[in-house]
């Protein structure tokens, strides 16, 4: 076997703005190997995965594909030089037949009889079973992988990349999912294969390294067989958290000090008691527009003045509890409830005892090319109507209110909330949803993309929403966010809670094994 | 990154820009007028040079054709009657299409809607048991209602179905268009029922309406008659225009043209704003069927030729599509745009009549309109541009 890694990236670094995705990254996969690729959101994977395929140019560094330079930012050059990916997010034709989507993108003339015997032979050879003749939209999630990897096998690459790829699949099919790769990867001529993941379980059983990332560098590289999940958990979340929290996480003495003492504990913070749930989910379950289990019988209590902290891997179900606390999706069963009544959405009804803070808060959060002063109203236009008309008057009065006491750093109320800075958006989020005066705020992904001082004002804000009574959930793949703000924490895996822990029982470890579907 | 549905979002924005909310400093937006100016006398310059070239070709001195093109819109009184009258039209059937357009609903169904309108107008009229201004309104709101009605499958199969409204309000078209041709031709529905002894007209057509049924006049004389319409345009315009801005229907209407997610989210449900606006859009092309019907025809006739356009609707429901996209979907802008097309269309007729074929005076509209057009697409591209790169540093 060449010992020579077929895929090579060095000192890759790569900024998003102010965001450093990568840094300084070398990695590299040898031929037959099954390499493991972790971290948290944001540690960087995708964006390295994605420069190694050519579909993003990196700012510095080289990849090389059996020791030649490939052309930066080439997804075309990548793919001649065989680096294959299979995507997170399925890039499948729906209308379209399995093999007229494997021949997707050749150039020349298609011959359908060649198509159909290369899909089928590909299929049966690595056993990914599927019919050729099939119509996309029909197939289920993991059908429809297997004719991802057949596309991405088409071009015979000799490296390939697959961005959580059993995100989507049940145990079973990842299970079978795994012995493809294995078959892939000890193939006549050995693939060198890379599995991004979140689960550490099965990025253990299946893979011979892992790498594991951790704000854009690698934070460790190591043998499968000498990891297990707890120290993986520990590096992909870092130990290297700032004093007051890793104190925190070891349940030293200084927490309470360290963390309350930024909570003003001199107000009078309501102590949370069961018996005042403010915001209830019972056995709440929902679905799909494609028919699967988001939520199945997720219980979950938020008492006044507490902050819940929810804590999983992504994926498992977080956006379906704000696509039904904000009623677009509905229950397939159980109920929500709000100081022990049904919530009612609709025309003026109880939507206004829930805020929400959306995890997307460019698209489900503000309206970009309206302006502060309108994406402070939105709907809650009964502030600022006068004689059935709003008026210029009270929308300015409020908007110069607001903006003055959330902190929104803008040119002007007319300013479209576009031109403004993802946290000067996200303050302008909050300070709607809360003048609403609402009994519950779930907020999701609060500070994703901020940078300090913007999540130090968000965090701010949610305490002291709770201190005035109100029943916070905060929804974060975030730990270290999570840590900080709640008073319990609530872990869920595949539309389930499937753990609580109280404040003083937060450890990372713990955390981490709940989150990879333990229950600890 | 930026998720996809940010990325559709990013391209709805050069769309409808806002333009109260438009950033930059004065002299910015300065130097972008004159650049604005600069382009469209320019185009404009090209579009005569270039139909004036075309005219001499086919042996028409561009000379006389232009000013029979200027004396026949808005060289006399009667010129100017004339082209406020089709003015009225075009600018109706925009309000609507700006409404649909800035909730993000690309309403192109207007001619069927124009048509509907006509017919609904028709039926009303012909059995209404009274007649004077209460018979006219009645008219003219069975019009409206007739074209909204229209509108109103395309909504349920976009909200219900998620099937785009640009195909099945095109298609509803010809489904109007076939409709038109069945009633008239048929006695026991609108079909001309002549008294015994007298010929037929060979054309087949609903019966007359009642002359007392025609919509009231600022103004007549030899030639014209000036009707009400343009001002009840203007003013349905400048209220349109109004309500977007400032109430609360507008501002879920913006809303939801940027981003049809939110209101969703905030627990106001898809059809109150999409649907509406979409039945408002084609009460409106329903309204300008019916002030055609009252305002000078007072009957619908069947196509001669069942083409691809109307008989009845005549172009008006795409000059008013036209004038809304000319206008960036703003009614107040509209009205002006509106006036231009309503000038071409006076100018045509009276170029047409003095025998220059009627193709080569179409060509000629259409390159005034293309002369138009180019800046404000020029500029959208440009807005687009700039408010790209910027949403790009943030994401």
């Amino acid at each position: 076997m060449p010992m020579d890694p077929v895929l090579e990236l060095r000192d890759i670094s790569k900024t998003y703005g102010r965001v450093r995705a990568c840094s300084d990254i070398c990695f590299s996969v040898m031929p037959g190997e099954i390499r493991g690729l972790l971290g948290q959101n944001g540690a960087g994977k995708s964006t390295l995965m994605r420069i190694a395929a050519g579909l993003v140019e990196a700012d510095r560094g080289a990849v090389l594909v059996h020791g030649k330079e490939l052309p930066p930012g080439s997804p075309r050059a990548a793919s001649v030089a065989g680096v294959g990916m299979v995507h997170q997010h399925f890039s499948l034709v729906e209308a379209l037949t399995v093999w007229e989507n494997v021949t997707l993108g050749d150039v020349g003339r298609l011959s359908a009889t060649e198509a159909i015997s290369i899909t089928e032979t590909l299929a049966e050879r690595y056993g990914l079973e599927v019919d050729a003749h099939s119509t996309v939209e029909h197939l289920a999630p993991g059908e429809r992988q297997r004719v991802e990897i057949i596309k991405c096998l088409r071009s015979n690459p000799t490296v390939i990349i697959l961005d959580e790829p059993t995100a989507v699949l049940t145990q079973i099919e990842a299970k079978r999912l795994f012995a493809v790769l294995r078959l892939l990867a000890q193939d006549d001529v050995p693939r060198a294969i890379v599995l991004i993941s979140h689960r550490l379980e099965e990025v253990l059983d299946f893979t011979e390294r892992v790498t594991v990332l951790r704000d854009g560098q690698v934070a460790t590289t190591l043998r499968s067989s000498d990891a297990d999940i707890t120290s993986l958990a520990v590096e992909m979340l870092g130990r290297d958290v700032s004093l007051g929290r890793e104190a925190g996480a070891l349940g030293l003495p200084t927490l309470e000090d360290e963390v309350r003492g930024r909570w003003d504990t001199s107000s009078a913070k309501l102590a949370p008691s069961a018996d005042r749930a403010r915001f209830a989910m019972v056995d709440v379950s929902a679905r799909g527009s494609d028919g699967t289990l988001l939520l199945n019988e997720l219980s979950l209590r938020v008492s006044s003045g507490e902050i819940v902290g929810l804590a999983g891997v992504e994926g498992n179900g977080q956006a379906a509890i704000a696509d039904v606390v904000s009623g677009i999706v509905e229950l397939d069963g159980g109920q929500l409830l709000v100081d022990g009544g049904p919530v009612v959405w609709g025309r003026r009804g109880n939507s206004s005892a829930i805020g929400l803070v959306p995890a997307d808060r460019q698209v489900s959060g503000c309206v970009l090319p309206l302006s502060v002063a309108e994406n402070l109203v939105l709907d809650c236009t009964e502030d600022v109507m006068s004689c059935g008309l709003i008026s210029r008057r009270l929308l300015r009065d409020r908007a110069k209110r607001l903006i003055e006491e959330f902190g929104i750093s803008t040119p002007s109320i007319h300013t479209p909330v576009a031109a403004l800075s993802g946290g000067n958006q996200q303050r302008v989020v909050l300070a709607r949803e809360l003048s609403k005066d609402p009994s519950v705020l779930v907020a999701s992904q609060p500070t994703q993309g901020l940078d300090i001082e913007g999540i130090e004002d968000v965090w701010r804000r949610l305490r002291e929403a709770a201190t005035r009574g109100v029943a916070v959930l905060v929804i974060s793949s975030d730990l270290d966010e999570i840590v900080a703000l709640a008073d319990r924490v609530a872990v869920i895996s595949r539309g389930a809670i499937v753990g609580e822990l109280a404040r003083h029982e937060l450890n990372h470890e713990r955390l981490g094994l709940m989150m990879g579907g333990q229950s600890a | 990154m930026i998720p996809e549905r940010l990325r559709s979002d990013r391209a709805r924005l050069h769309l409808f820009p806002d333009s109260s909310h438009s950033t930059g400093c004065d002299r910015e937006r300065l130097s972008r007028a004159a650049y604005f100016l600069a382009l469209l006398i320019g185009c404009i310059a090209v579009a005569l040079g270039l139909a004036s070239a075309l005219l001499a070709a086919t042996g028409a001195p561009p000379g006389v054709v232009w000013d029979a093109m200027l004396k026949g819109s808005v060289g006399s009184t009667a010129a100017l009657g004339t082209t406020l009258n089709y003015t009225a039209l075009v600018l109706t059937v925009a309000i609507g299409t700006c409404i649909a357009f800035r909730a993000g609903l690309f309403n192109i169904g207007q001619e069927g809607q124009f048509t509907i309108g006509g017919i609904a107008g028709t039926a009303v009229g012909l059995a209404l048991p009274f007649r004077g201004i209460l018979a006219i309104v009645v008219i003219v709101v069975a019009a409206a209602v007739g074209g909204a009605l229209w509108a109103l499958f395309p909504a349920y199969l976009k909200l219900h179905r998620g099937v785009s409204e640009v195909v099945t309000t095109l298609l509803m078209d010809f489904v109007a268009f076939q409709l038109l041709s069945f009633v008239v031709n048929k006695p026991y529905l609108l079909g001309e029922r002549l008294p015994k002894g007298s010929l037929l007209s060979g054309q087949p057509q609903s019966n007359l309406l009642p002359g007392a049924d025609l919509l009231p006049s600022l103004a007549e004389g030899v030639g014209y008659r000036l009707q009400i319409t343009i001002v009840v345009a203007i003013a349905l315009a400048l209220v349109s225009s109004f309500l977007i801005a400032r109430s609360r229907w507008g501002l879920r209407v913006r809303a939801s043209g940027f981003n049809p997610h939110i209101m969703q989210r905030m627990g106001i449900r898809r059809w109150q704003i999409g649907g509406g606006a979409l039945l408002i859009s084609g009460a409106f092309a329903g309204l300008a069927g019916g002030f055609l019907l009252t305002g000078t025809v007072l009957r619908i006739q069947g196509g001669v030729s069942t083409g691809v356009v109307g008989s009845f609707s005549d172009n008006f429901g795409w000059e008013g599509l036209l004038v809304a996209l000319v206008a960036r979907f703003r009614p107040s802008i509209a009205i002006p745009v509106a006036f231009l097309f309503g000038a071409l269309r006076a100018g045509g007729e009276v170029l047409a009549s003095t025998g220059v074929d009627s193709s080569i005076v179409g060509v000629v509209q259409a390159l005034v309109v293309l002369a138009v057009t180019i800046p404000t697409v020029v500029a959208q591209v440009h807005a687009q541009r700039t408010r790209a790169k910027s949403l790009l540093d943030y994401a």
